[in-house]
Protein backbone atom coordinates (compact mmCIF):
# COMPACT_ATOMS: atom_id res chain seq x y z
CA UNK A 1 0.00 0.00 0.00
CA UNK A 2 0.96 3.39 -1.02
CA UNK A 3 -0.13 6.89 0.37
CA UNK A 4 0.14 9.37 -1.96
CA UNK A 5 0.08 13.35 -1.95
CA UNK A 6 -3.59 13.58 -2.70
CA UNK A 7 -4.10 11.01 0.15
CA UNK A 8 -2.30 13.34 2.79
CA UNK A 9 -4.03 16.14 1.26
CA UNK A 10 -7.16 14.77 2.31
CA UNK A 11 -6.34 13.48 5.69
CA UNK A 12 -4.90 17.23 6.58
CA UNK A 13 -8.19 18.45 5.74
CA UNK A 14 -10.35 16.03 7.51
CA UNK A 15 -7.61 16.81 10.28
CA UNK A 16 -8.49 20.15 10.22
CA UNK A 17 -3.90 20.91 9.65
CA UNK A 18 -2.37 22.56 7.07
CA UNK A 19 0.25 21.24 5.32
CA UNK A 20 2.29 22.72 2.65
CA UNK A 21 3.88 20.61 -0.58
CA UNK A 22 7.29 20.35 1.80
CA UNK A 23 5.37 19.39 4.95
CA UNK A 24 3.10 16.97 2.92
CA UNK A 25 6.32 14.92 1.49
CA UNK A 26 8.08 14.19 4.30
CA UNK A 27 4.36 13.30 5.68
CA UNK A 28 4.15 10.59 3.10
CA UNK A 29 7.20 9.26 3.68
CA UNK A 30 6.99 9.14 6.96
CA UNK A 31 3.19 7.46 6.77
CA UNK A 32 4.36 4.99 4.15
CA UNK A 33 7.20 3.60 6.71
CA UNK A 34 4.68 3.49 9.44
CA UNK A 35 2.27 1.72 8.16
CA UNK A 36 4.33 -1.14 5.92
CA UNK A 37 5.10 -1.63 9.65
CA UNK A 38 1.53 -1.89 10.42
CA UNK A 39 0.51 -3.91 7.83
CA UNK A 40 2.04 -6.90 9.82
CA UNK A 41 -1.72 -7.09 11.29
CA UNK A 42 -2.79 -8.49 7.83
CA UNK A 43 -1.04 -12.02 8.63
CA UNK A 44 -3.91 -13.11 11.26
CA UNK A 45 -6.95 -14.55 10.59
CA UNK A 46 -8.94 -12.44 13.09
CA UNK A 47 -12.92 -13.39 11.04
CA UNK A 48 -14.36 -14.60 14.28
CA UNK A 49 -12.63 -12.57 17.09
CA UNK A 50 -14.90 -10.26 19.43
CA UNK A 51 -12.80 -6.73 18.61
CA UNK A 52 -11.85 -5.58 22.55
CA UNK A 53 -13.33 -2.02 23.13
CA UNK A 54 -12.30 -1.75 26.81
CA UNK A 55 -10.01 -3.68 29.28
CA UNK A 56 -11.79 -2.57 31.93
CA UNK A 57 -14.82 -5.39 32.36
CA UNK A 58 -17.11 -3.43 34.35
CA UNK A 59 -20.37 -1.90 33.21
CA UNK A 60 -20.95 1.78 33.82
CA UNK A 61 -22.20 3.21 37.38
CA UNK A 62 -25.60 5.05 37.35
CA UNK A 63 -25.64 8.28 38.94
CA UNK A 64 -28.49 10.77 39.70
CA UNK A 65 -29.17 13.33 36.86
CA UNK A 66 -28.36 16.61 39.62
CA UNK A 67 -26.15 19.48 38.62
CA UNK A 68 -23.40 19.10 41.22
CA UNK A 69 -21.09 22.31 40.11
CA UNK A 70 -22.50 25.67 40.13
CA UNK A 71 -22.20 27.99 37.62
CA UNK A 72 -18.81 27.92 35.87
CA UNK A 73 -19.04 30.49 33.30
CA UNK A 74 -16.27 32.46 34.46
CA UNK A 75 -13.77 29.30 34.78
CA UNK A 76 -14.99 28.36 31.17
CA UNK A 77 -14.20 31.24 29.40
CA UNK A 78 -11.16 32.31 31.56
CA UNK A 79 -8.54 30.57 28.98
CA UNK A 80 -10.15 31.64 26.10
CA UNK A 81 -7.60 33.12 23.30
CA UNK A 82 -10.46 36.11 22.62
CA UNK A 83 -13.54 36.60 24.48
CA UNK A 84 -16.42 38.89 24.74
CA UNK A 85 -18.30 39.12 28.08
CA UNK A 86 -20.06 35.06 27.89
CA UNK A 87 -18.58 34.23 24.63
CA UNK A 88 -16.18 33.04 22.69
CA UNK A 89 -15.00 34.85 19.68
CA UNK A 90 -14.33 33.55 16.34
CA UNK A 91 -13.83 35.03 12.54
CA UNK A 92 -16.81 35.92 11.46
CA UNK A 93 -18.46 32.57 9.73
CA UNK A 94 -21.43 34.73 7.98
CA UNK A 95 -22.00 36.63 5.68
CA UNK B 1 21.57 17.09 57.53
CA UNK B 2 23.51 18.53 54.40
CA UNK B 3 22.54 15.71 52.27
CA UNK B 4 18.83 16.27 52.29
CA UNK B 5 18.28 15.42 48.66
CA UNK B 6 20.01 12.03 49.15
CA UNK B 7 17.28 10.54 51.33
CA UNK B 8 14.76 8.36 50.17
CA UNK B 9 10.96 9.54 50.22
CA UNK B 10 10.46 6.97 53.27
CA UNK B 11 13.56 8.60 55.02
CA UNK B 12 12.08 11.93 54.31
CA UNK B 13 8.64 11.31 55.74
CA UNK B 14 9.91 9.23 58.74
CA UNK B 15 12.38 12.29 59.36
CA UNK B 16 9.65 14.86 58.94
CA UNK B 17 7.17 12.36 61.70
CA UNK B 18 10.06 12.53 63.90
CA UNK B 19 10.75 16.04 63.76
CA UNK B 20 14.31 15.58 63.07
CA UNK B 21 13.20 17.76 59.88
CA UNK B 22 10.95 20.31 59.33
CA UNK B 23 9.37 20.38 55.74
CA UNK B 24 10.72 24.12 54.88
CA UNK B 25 14.43 22.25 55.29
CA UNK B 26 13.51 19.83 53.06
CA UNK B 27 11.83 21.75 50.57
CA UNK B 28 14.45 24.47 50.56
CA UNK B 29 17.34 21.79 49.89
CA UNK B 30 14.97 20.28 47.07
CA UNK B 31 14.31 23.49 45.42
CA UNK B 32 17.94 24.39 45.41
CA UNK B 33 19.28 21.53 43.97
CA UNK B 34 16.71 22.18 41.13
CA UNK B 35 17.59 25.76 41.09
CA UNK B 36 21.31 24.50 40.41
CA UNK B 37 20.06 21.87 38.04
CA UNK B 38 18.92 24.24 34.99
CA UNK B 39 20.57 21.86 32.41
CA UNK B 40 18.68 19.12 32.46
CA UNK B 41 16.08 20.84 31.22
CA UNK B 42 13.92 18.66 33.48
CA UNK B 43 11.39 21.76 34.60
CA UNK B 44 8.87 23.27 32.49
CA UNK B 45 7.36 25.47 35.25
CA UNK B 46 9.11 26.40 38.32
CA UNK B 47 7.05 27.17 41.36
CA UNK B 48 9.82 27.62 44.12
CA UNK B 49 8.18 30.53 45.81
CA UNK B 50 5.00 28.79 46.71
CA UNK B 51 6.37 25.91 47.10
CA UNK B 52 8.44 27.62 50.39
CA UNK B 53 5.30 29.21 51.54
CA UNK B 54 3.78 26.14 51.77
CA UNK B 55 6.09 24.45 53.26
CA UNK B 56 6.40 27.31 56.13
CA UNK B 57 2.79 26.51 56.51
CA UNK B 58 2.73 23.42 56.60
CA UNK B 59 5.52 23.90 59.54
CA UNK B 60 3.33 26.44 61.36
CA UNK B 61 0.93 23.50 62.03
CA UNK B 62 1.91 20.07 60.89
CA UNK B 63 -0.03 17.37 60.45
CA UNK B 64 1.82 14.61 60.80
CA UNK B 65 -0.47 11.64 60.45
CA UNK B 66 -0.46 12.16 56.66
CA UNK B 67 1.35 9.69 54.31
CA UNK B 68 2.95 12.22 52.37
CA UNK B 69 3.58 15.31 55.58
CA UNK B 70 5.40 18.52 53.68
CA UNK B 71 6.98 16.49 50.86
CA UNK B 72 8.25 18.29 48.50
CA UNK B 73 7.06 17.40 44.99
CA UNK B 74 7.29 18.40 41.17
CA UNK B 75 4.86 16.43 38.62
CA UNK B 76 4.97 15.63 35.26
CA UNK B 77 3.23 18.38 33.25
CA UNK B 78 0.64 16.37 31.79
CA UNK B 79 -1.82 16.97 34.92
CA UNK B 80 -3.70 19.66 35.13
CA UNK B 81 -2.78 21.73 38.38
CA UNK B 82 -5.22 24.74 39.62
CA UNK B 83 -3.50 28.35 39.08
CA UNK B 84 -0.67 26.62 37.61
CA UNK B 85 0.41 26.49 34.24
CA UNK B 86 0.00 23.10 32.48
CA UNK B 87 1.23 22.58 29.00
CA UNK B 88 1.68 19.00 28.10
CA UNK B 89 4.88 19.82 26.64
CA UNK B 90 2.84 21.55 24.10
CA UNK B 91 3.14 24.98 22.47
CA UNK B 92 -1.00 24.55 21.75
CA UNK B 93 -0.98 25.18 25.70
CA UNK B 94 1.60 26.72 26.50
CA UNK B 95 -0.65 29.90 27.99
CA UNK B 96 -3.35 27.07 29.79
CA UNK B 97 -3.64 27.72 33.16
CA UNK B 98 -6.50 25.06 34.43
CA UNK B 99 -9.03 26.12 36.83
CA UNK B 100 -9.60 22.44 38.66
CA UNK B 101 -6.91 20.01 39.48
CA UNK B 102 -6.65 16.34 38.56
CA UNK B 103 -7.38 13.98 41.16
CA UNK B 104 -4.20 12.22 41.16
CA UNK B 105 -2.45 15.51 41.97
CA UNK B 106 -5.44 16.59 44.53
CA UNK B 107 -4.84 13.24 46.18
CA UNK B 108 -0.96 13.69 46.89
CA UNK B 109 -1.99 16.81 48.29
CA UNK B 110 -4.61 15.80 50.04
CA UNK B 111 -1.59 13.89 51.84
CA UNK B 112 0.12 16.53 52.81
CA UNK B 113 2.71 17.17 49.74
CA UNK B 114 3.52 20.20 48.27
CA UNK B 115 3.82 21.17 44.28
CA UNK B 116 7.64 22.64 43.33
CA UNK B 117 6.59 22.86 39.58
CA UNK B 118 5.66 21.03 36.53
CA UNK B 119 8.61 18.49 34.82
CA UNK B 120 9.12 18.27 31.38
CA UNK B 121 7.66 15.70 28.89
CA UNK B 122 7.27 14.68 25.23
CA UNK B 123 4.25 16.78 23.56
CA UNK B 124 0.96 15.18 24.49
CA UNK B 125 3.36 12.54 25.96
CA UNK B 126 3.63 11.03 22.35
CA UNK B 127 7.54 10.06 22.37
CA UNK B 128 9.91 7.89 24.18
CA UNK B 129 12.77 10.52 24.23
CA UNK B 130 11.29 14.00 25.47
CA UNK B 131 12.39 15.18 22.08
CA UNK B 132 9.27 15.89 20.71
CA UNK B 133 8.69 18.56 24.09
CA UNK B 134 7.51 22.30 22.55
CA UNK B 135 10.24 23.30 25.89
CA UNK B 136 13.37 21.30 24.53
CA UNK B 137 14.65 18.10 25.55
CA UNK B 138 16.03 17.24 28.51
CA UNK B 139 19.11 15.40 29.85
CA UNK B 140 19.48 11.78 31.56
CA UNK B 141 21.48 12.92 34.96
CA UNK B 142 23.60 9.71 33.47
CA UNK B 143 25.13 11.35 30.62
CA UNK B 144 24.93 14.32 29.22
CA UNK B 145 24.04 12.86 25.70
CA UNK B 146 21.90 10.78 26.54
CA UNK B 147 17.73 10.80 26.40
CA UNK B 148 15.87 10.33 29.69
CA UNK B 149 13.88 8.26 28.07
CA UNK B 150 10.02 9.62 27.48
CA UNK B 151 7.52 10.72 27.77
CA UNK B 152 7.93 11.51 30.98
CA UNK B 153 11.63 11.96 30.48
CA UNK B 154 11.69 15.29 32.92
CA UNK B 155 9.89 13.12 35.76
CA UNK B 156 12.92 10.20 35.58
CA UNK B 157 15.49 12.73 34.87
CA UNK B 158 14.20 14.99 38.29
CA UNK B 159 13.81 11.59 40.26
CA UNK B 160 17.43 9.94 39.11
CA UNK B 161 18.74 13.57 39.81
CA UNK B 162 16.99 13.76 43.18
CA UNK B 163 15.65 17.16 42.11
CA UNK B 164 12.41 15.75 43.55
CA UNK B 165 12.06 12.71 45.99
CA UNK B 166 9.47 11.14 43.93
CA UNK B 167 7.20 11.75 40.98
CA UNK B 168 4.06 10.70 39.19
CA UNK B 169 4.24 10.21 35.80
CA UNK B 170 1.79 9.03 32.89
CA UNK B 171 2.29 5.69 30.78
CA UNK B 172 0.48 4.83 27.77
CA UNK B 173 3.01 2.65 25.87
CA UNK B 174 5.53 2.62 28.06
CA UNK B 175 6.38 6.29 29.20
CA UNK B 176 6.40 5.59 33.35
CA UNK B 177 8.85 2.10 32.54
CA UNK B 178 10.84 2.92 29.39
CA UNK B 179 12.18 6.44 31.10
CA UNK B 180 12.83 4.58 34.53
CA UNK B 181 15.03 2.17 32.71
CA UNK B 182 16.53 4.94 31.28
CA UNK B 183 17.67 6.16 34.48
CA UNK B 184 18.40 3.86 37.17
CA UNK B 185 14.77 4.31 38.82
CA UNK B 186 11.72 2.30 39.47
CA UNK B 187 8.50 2.96 37.61
CA UNK B 188 5.31 1.55 37.82
CA UNK B 189 2.31 1.51 35.59
CA UNK B 190 -0.93 0.20 37.46
CA UNK B 191 -4.20 -1.57 36.06
CA UNK B 192 -6.14 0.17 33.82
CA UNK B 193 -9.01 1.85 36.18
CA UNK B 194 -6.80 2.13 38.94
CA UNK B 195 -5.82 5.71 38.94
CA UNK B 196 -8.41 8.36 38.02
CA UNK B 197 -7.69 9.82 34.31
CA UNK B 198 -9.61 12.58 35.48
CA UNK B 199 -7.45 16.36 35.01
CA UNK B 200 -5.28 14.51 32.90
CA UNK B 201 -4.13 15.98 29.60
CA UNK B 202 -6.11 12.59 27.44
CA UNK B 203 -3.71 11.14 24.82
CA UNK B 204 -5.03 7.63 24.42
CA UNK B 205 -7.94 7.36 26.60
CA UNK B 206 -8.60 3.14 26.77
CA UNK B 207 -4.58 2.99 27.14
CA UNK B 208 -3.48 6.44 29.70
CA UNK B 209 -2.84 5.46 33.39
CA UNK B 210 -0.80 7.64 35.83
CA UNK B 211 1.83 6.31 38.21
CA UNK B 212 4.82 6.52 40.49
CA UNK B 213 8.19 7.36 39.99
CA UNK B 214 10.84 6.74 42.35
CA UNK B 215 13.95 5.87 43.87
CA UNK B 216 13.02 2.52 45.28
CA UNK B 217 10.30 0.10 45.32
CA UNK B 218 8.98 0.95 49.09
CA UNK B 219 8.56 4.54 47.61
CA UNK B 220 6.97 3.51 44.85
CA UNK B 221 4.37 1.40 46.48
CA UNK B 222 3.75 4.17 49.15
CA UNK B 223 2.79 6.72 46.52
CA UNK B 224 1.12 3.79 44.88
CA UNK B 225 -1.37 3.73 47.37
CA UNK B 226 -1.67 7.54 47.54
CA UNK B 227 -3.08 8.19 43.92
CA UNK B 228 -5.02 5.24 43.62
CA UNK B 229 -8.42 5.89 44.64
CA UNK B 230 -12.24 5.22 42.89
CA UNK B 231 -13.61 8.31 41.28
CA UNK B 232 -16.95 9.15 39.92
CA UNK B 233 -15.38 11.95 37.55
CA UNK B 234 -13.52 9.16 35.68
CA UNK B 235 -16.25 6.89 33.96
CA UNK B 236 -13.66 4.05 33.44
CA UNK B 237 -12.02 4.23 37.03
CA UNK B 238 -12.88 0.86 39.03
CA UNK B 239 -14.07 0.21 42.78
CA UNK B 240 -12.49 -2.13 43.51
CA UNK B 241 -10.38 -2.81 46.98
CA UNK B 242 -7.09 -1.22 46.94
CA UNK B 243 -4.39 -2.56 49.71
CA UNK B 244 -2.12 -0.35 51.78
CA UNK B 245 0.69 -1.42 49.30
CA UNK B 246 3.68 0.01 51.77
CA UNK B 247 2.16 -1.52 55.02
CA UNK B 248 1.06 -4.89 53.10
CA UNK B 249 4.69 -4.84 51.13
CA UNK B 250 6.65 -8.25 51.68
CA UNK B 251 9.59 -9.69 50.22
CA UNK B 252 8.16 -13.03 50.96
CA UNK B 253 7.48 -14.17 47.38
CA UNK B 254 8.83 -17.79 48.35
CA UNK B 255 6.15 -19.86 45.59
CA UNK B 256 5.36 -17.63 43.69
CA UNK B 257 4.92 -18.25 39.99
CA UNK B 258 6.84 -16.29 37.74
CA UNK B 259 6.42 -16.71 33.51
CA UNK B 260 9.11 -16.13 31.08
CA UNK B 261 7.64 -15.53 27.79
CA UNK B 262 9.93 -17.18 24.65
CA UNK B 263 8.47 -14.14 22.31
CA UNK B 264 10.37 -11.61 24.24
CA UNK B 265 13.63 -13.00 22.62
CA UNK B 266 13.17 -10.71 20.15
CA UNK B 267 15.87 -11.18 16.55
CA UNK B 268 18.43 -8.65 17.36
CA UNK B 269 18.05 -8.37 20.97
CA UNK B 270 21.79 -7.31 22.29
CA UNK B 271 23.47 -9.88 24.45
CA UNK B 272 23.30 -7.58 27.45
CA UNK B 273 19.94 -7.50 27.55
CA UNK B 274 19.37 -11.46 27.07
CA UNK B 275 22.23 -11.40 30.01
CA UNK B 276 20.50 -9.08 32.00
CA UNK B 277 17.49 -11.32 31.98
CA UNK B 278 18.66 -14.41 32.26
CA UNK B 279 20.38 -12.77 35.88
CA UNK B 280 17.09 -11.34 36.67
CA UNK B 281 15.59 -15.12 36.54
CA UNK B 282 18.13 -16.36 39.20
CA UNK B 283 17.48 -13.48 41.51
CA UNK B 284 13.91 -14.49 41.21
CA UNK B 285 14.61 -18.15 41.70
CA UNK B 286 17.33 -16.83 44.84
CA UNK B 287 14.32 -15.26 46.26
CA UNK B 288 12.32 -18.92 46.19
CA UNK B 289 10.12 -18.15 43.11
CA UNK B 290 9.02 -20.84 40.39
CA UNK B 291 10.27 -19.94 36.99
CA UNK B 292 8.03 -21.22 34.22
CA UNK B 293 8.77 -21.36 30.25
CA UNK B 294 5.20 -19.64 28.77
CA UNK B 295 4.32 -18.15 25.57
CA UNK B 296 2.43 -15.31 24.44
CA UNK B 297 1.96 -15.96 20.86
CA UNK B 298 0.93 -12.36 19.80
CA UNK B 299 3.26 -10.38 21.43
CA UNK B 300 5.06 -9.40 17.91
CA UNK B 301 1.93 -8.14 16.90
CA UNK B 302 1.43 -5.23 19.86
CA UNK B 303 3.32 -2.81 18.11
CA UNK B 304 1.30 -2.65 15.04
CA UNK B 305 -1.47 -2.57 16.92
CA UNK B 306 -0.71 0.24 19.35
CA UNK B 307 0.41 1.86 16.46
CA UNK B 308 -3.42 2.33 15.24
CA UNK B 309 -5.15 2.40 19.03
CA UNK B 310 -3.53 5.01 19.93
CA UNK B 311 -2.75 7.42 17.26
CA UNK B 312 -6.94 7.06 16.57
CA UNK B 313 -7.84 7.61 20.15
CA UNK B 314 -5.47 10.87 20.17
CA UNK B 315 -6.84 12.27 16.91
CA UNK B 316 -10.33 11.74 18.30
CA UNK B 317 -8.89 13.67 21.75
CA UNK B 318 -6.88 16.03 20.19
CA UNK B 319 -9.95 17.44 17.68
CA UNK B 320 -10.56 19.59 21.06
CA UNK B 321 -7.64 21.85 20.02
CA UNK B 322 -8.88 24.58 17.91
CA UNK B 323 -7.96 27.63 18.99
CA UNK B 324 -11.24 28.79 20.40
CA UNK B 325 -11.82 27.49 23.70
CA UNK B 326 -8.53 27.69 25.68
CA UNK B 327 -4.72 27.85 24.27
CA UNK B 328 -2.86 28.60 21.47
CA UNK B 329 -4.76 30.64 18.43
CA UNK B 330 -3.10 32.02 14.93
CA UNK B 331 -5.10 34.53 12.95
CA UNK B 332 -6.83 33.51 9.95
CA UNK B 333 -8.69 34.66 7.04
CA UNK B 334 -11.75 32.31 8.25
CA UNK B 335 -12.76 30.03 10.82
CA UNK B 336 -11.59 27.09 9.00
CA UNK B 337 -8.45 28.79 7.94
CA UNK B 338 -8.03 29.68 12.02
CA UNK B 339 -8.73 25.82 12.72
CA UNK B 340 -6.01 24.58 10.31
CA UNK B 341 -3.48 27.36 11.11
CA UNK B 342 -3.75 26.97 14.48
CA UNK B 343 -2.88 23.30 14.46
CA UNK B 344 -0.26 23.57 12.24
CA UNK B 345 1.41 25.51 14.09
CA UNK B 346 0.43 24.65 17.13
CA UNK B 347 1.14 21.02 17.32
CA UNK B 348 4.76 20.15 16.89
CA UNK B 349 5.90 16.95 13.78
CA UNK B 350 5.22 14.12 15.95
CA UNK B 351 1.89 15.23 17.29
CA UNK B 352 1.00 15.81 13.70
CA UNK B 353 2.17 12.48 12.41
CA UNK B 354 -0.29 10.49 14.72
CA UNK B 355 -3.16 12.79 14.13
CA UNK B 356 -2.78 11.96 10.66
CA UNK B 357 -2.30 8.03 11.34
CA UNK B 358 -5.22 8.40 13.46
CA UNK B 359 -7.57 10.36 10.83
CA UNK B 360 -6.40 8.28 8.31
CA UNK B 361 -7.09 4.68 9.97
CA UNK B 362 -10.78 6.32 11.43
CA UNK B 363 -11.64 7.68 7.65
CA UNK B 364 -14.51 5.82 5.63
CA UNK B 365 -13.14 3.24 3.80
CA UNK B 366 -10.64 2.37 6.35
CA UNK B 367 -11.88 1.89 9.33
CA UNK B 368 -12.29 -1.93 8.94
CA UNK B 369 -9.03 -2.46 7.69
CA UNK B 370 -7.46 -0.86 10.13
CA UNK B 371 -9.18 0.52 13.69
CA UNK B 372 -11.58 -2.75 13.68
CA UNK B 373 -8.96 -5.24 12.73
CA UNK B 374 -6.65 -3.91 15.38
CA UNK B 375 -9.17 -4.21 17.83
CA UNK B 376 -9.54 -7.55 16.94
CA UNK B 377 -6.11 -8.02 17.67
CA UNK B 378 -5.80 -6.26 20.72
CA UNK B 379 -8.71 -9.08 21.81
CA UNK B 380 -6.22 -11.72 21.07
CA UNK B 381 -3.11 -10.21 23.26
CA UNK B 382 -5.07 -9.79 26.17
CA UNK B 383 -6.52 -13.49 25.56
CA UNK B 384 -2.71 -14.48 25.35
CA UNK B 385 -2.33 -12.72 29.21
CA UNK B 386 -5.46 -14.72 30.41
CA UNK B 387 -3.93 -18.05 29.15
CA UNK B 388 -0.87 -17.55 30.93
CA UNK B 389 -2.09 -16.22 34.51
CA UNK B 390 -4.09 -19.66 35.04
CA UNK B 391 -0.40 -20.97 35.71
CA UNK B 392 1.33 -18.19 36.72
CA UNK B 393 0.79 -15.09 39.23
CA UNK B 394 3.40 -12.52 37.38
CA UNK B 395 5.99 -12.34 34.13
CA UNK B 396 9.32 -11.25 34.01
CA UNK B 397 10.95 -9.70 30.78
CA UNK B 398 13.72 -7.01 30.12
CA UNK B 399 11.65 -3.48 30.10
CA UNK B 400 13.45 -2.09 26.82
CA UNK B 401 15.25 -3.89 23.86
CA UNK B 402 18.64 -1.13 24.93
CA UNK B 403 19.97 1.46 27.19
CA UNK B 404 19.59 4.64 27.07
CA UNK B 405 20.66 6.38 23.39
CA UNK B 406 21.67 9.26 22.29
CA UNK B 407 20.00 12.81 21.77
CA UNK B 408 18.86 12.58 18.36
CA UNK B 409 19.77 9.04 17.83
CA UNK B 410 15.82 7.88 15.92
CA UNK B 411 14.61 11.20 15.68
CA UNK B 412 14.31 11.05 11.88
CA UNK B 413 13.03 7.44 11.73
CA UNK B 414 9.46 7.28 13.61
CA UNK B 415 9.30 3.46 13.34
CA UNK B 416 12.87 2.82 14.51
CA UNK B 417 11.70 5.71 17.76
CA UNK B 418 8.35 3.27 18.34
CA UNK B 419 10.42 -0.14 18.89
CA UNK B 420 11.45 0.99 22.22
CA UNK B 421 8.61 0.20 23.11
CA UNK B 422 8.25 -3.04 22.39
CA UNK B 423 8.06 -5.15 25.80
CA UNK B 424 5.65 -2.40 27.44
CA UNK B 425 3.06 -1.92 24.95
CA UNK B 426 1.25 -5.21 24.98
CA UNK B 427 0.54 -4.38 29.42
CA UNK B 428 -1.38 -1.20 28.07
CA UNK B 429 -3.05 -3.18 25.21
CA UNK B 430 -4.24 -5.58 28.05
CA UNK B 431 -4.61 -3.08 30.77
CA UNK B 432 -2.23 -4.80 33.13
CA UNK B 433 -0.18 -3.52 36.16
CA UNK B 434 3.73 -3.58 35.36
CA UNK B 435 6.79 -2.11 37.38
CA UNK B 436 10.36 -1.59 35.99
CA UNK B 437 13.25 -2.03 38.33
CA UNK B 438 16.49 -1.20 37.76
CA UNK B 439 18.60 -4.10 37.37
CA UNK B 440 22.31 -3.72 35.98
CA UNK B 441 24.70 -1.98 33.55
CA UNK B 442 25.54 -2.21 30.00
CA UNK B 443 28.85 -2.12 29.60
CA UNK B 444 28.75 1.88 29.06
CA UNK B 445 27.84 1.79 32.43
CA UNK B 446 24.37 2.50 31.26
CA UNK B 447 21.33 1.64 33.81
CA UNK B 448 19.46 -1.02 32.04
CA UNK B 449 15.73 -2.66 33.77
CA UNK B 450 13.59 -5.31 34.46
CA UNK B 451 9.82 -5.22 34.02
CA UNK B 452 7.35 -7.41 36.47
CA UNK B 453 4.42 -7.56 34.86
CA UNK B 454 0.85 -8.75 37.01
CA UNK B 455 -2.44 -9.53 37.04
CA UNK B 456 -5.53 -6.90 36.76
CA UNK B 457 -5.80 -5.37 40.24
CA UNK B 458 -2.59 -7.34 41.54
CA UNK B 459 -0.12 -4.42 41.96
CA UNK B 460 0.79 -5.59 45.67
CA UNK B 461 1.94 -9.24 44.11
CA UNK B 462 4.58 -7.12 41.67
CA UNK B 463 5.74 -4.95 43.96
CA UNK B 464 6.07 -7.52 46.62
CA UNK B 465 8.26 -9.29 44.11
CA UNK B 466 9.89 -5.82 42.93
CA UNK B 467 11.09 -5.44 46.47
CA UNK B 468 12.66 -9.26 46.51
CA UNK B 469 14.28 -8.93 43.70
CA UNK B 470 15.51 -5.22 44.45
CA UNK B 471 17.28 -6.52 47.64
CA UNK B 472 19.37 -9.55 45.46
CA UNK B 473 19.94 -6.98 42.65
CA UNK B 474 21.36 -4.30 44.93
CA UNK B 475 21.73 -1.57 42.41
CA UNK B 476 23.80 1.64 42.36
CA UNK B 477 23.38 4.36 40.07
CA UNK B 478 26.38 5.60 38.91
CA UNK B 479 25.55 9.65 38.86
CA UNK B 480 28.01 11.76 39.69
CA UNK B 481 26.24 15.46 39.71
CA UNK B 482 28.04 16.95 36.36
CA UNK B 483 25.53 19.53 35.79
CA UNK B 484 25.37 21.32 39.17
CA UNK B 485 27.05 24.93 38.53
Amino acid sequence: MSIDLKTIKHISKLSRISVDEKKAEKLAGDLNSIFDFIEKLNELKTDNVEPLTSVAETTLKLRSDEVKSKNLRDQVIKNSPNENEDYFVVPKVIE
Amino acid sequence: MSDITKQSLSELVENIKSKKLSSSEVTKAFVERSEKSKELNAYITEDYTNALSKAKKFDEKPNLDLKLPGIPMAVKDLFCTRDLRTTAGSKILNNFVPTYESTVTQNIWNEGAILMGKLNCDEFAMGSSNETSFFGNVQNPIDKNLVPGGSSGGSSSAVAAQLTPITIGTDTGGSIRQPASFTGTVGLKPTYGSCSRYGIVAFASSLDQAGPMAQNVKDCALLQEVISTYDEKDSTSIDFKRNEYSKELTKDIKGKKIGIPKEYRVDGMPKEIEDLWKKGIEYAKDCGAQIIDISLPHTNYALPTYYIVAPAEASSNLARYDGVKYGFRAEGENLIDMYEKTRSEGFGAEVQRRIMIGTYVLSSGYYDAYYLKAQKVRKLIKNDFDDVYKKVDAILTPSTPSSAFKIGEKTNDPVSMYLNDIFTVPVNLAGLPGISIPAGHDAKGYPLGLQIIGKAFDEQNILNIAYAMEEKINFKNNITDWWIK
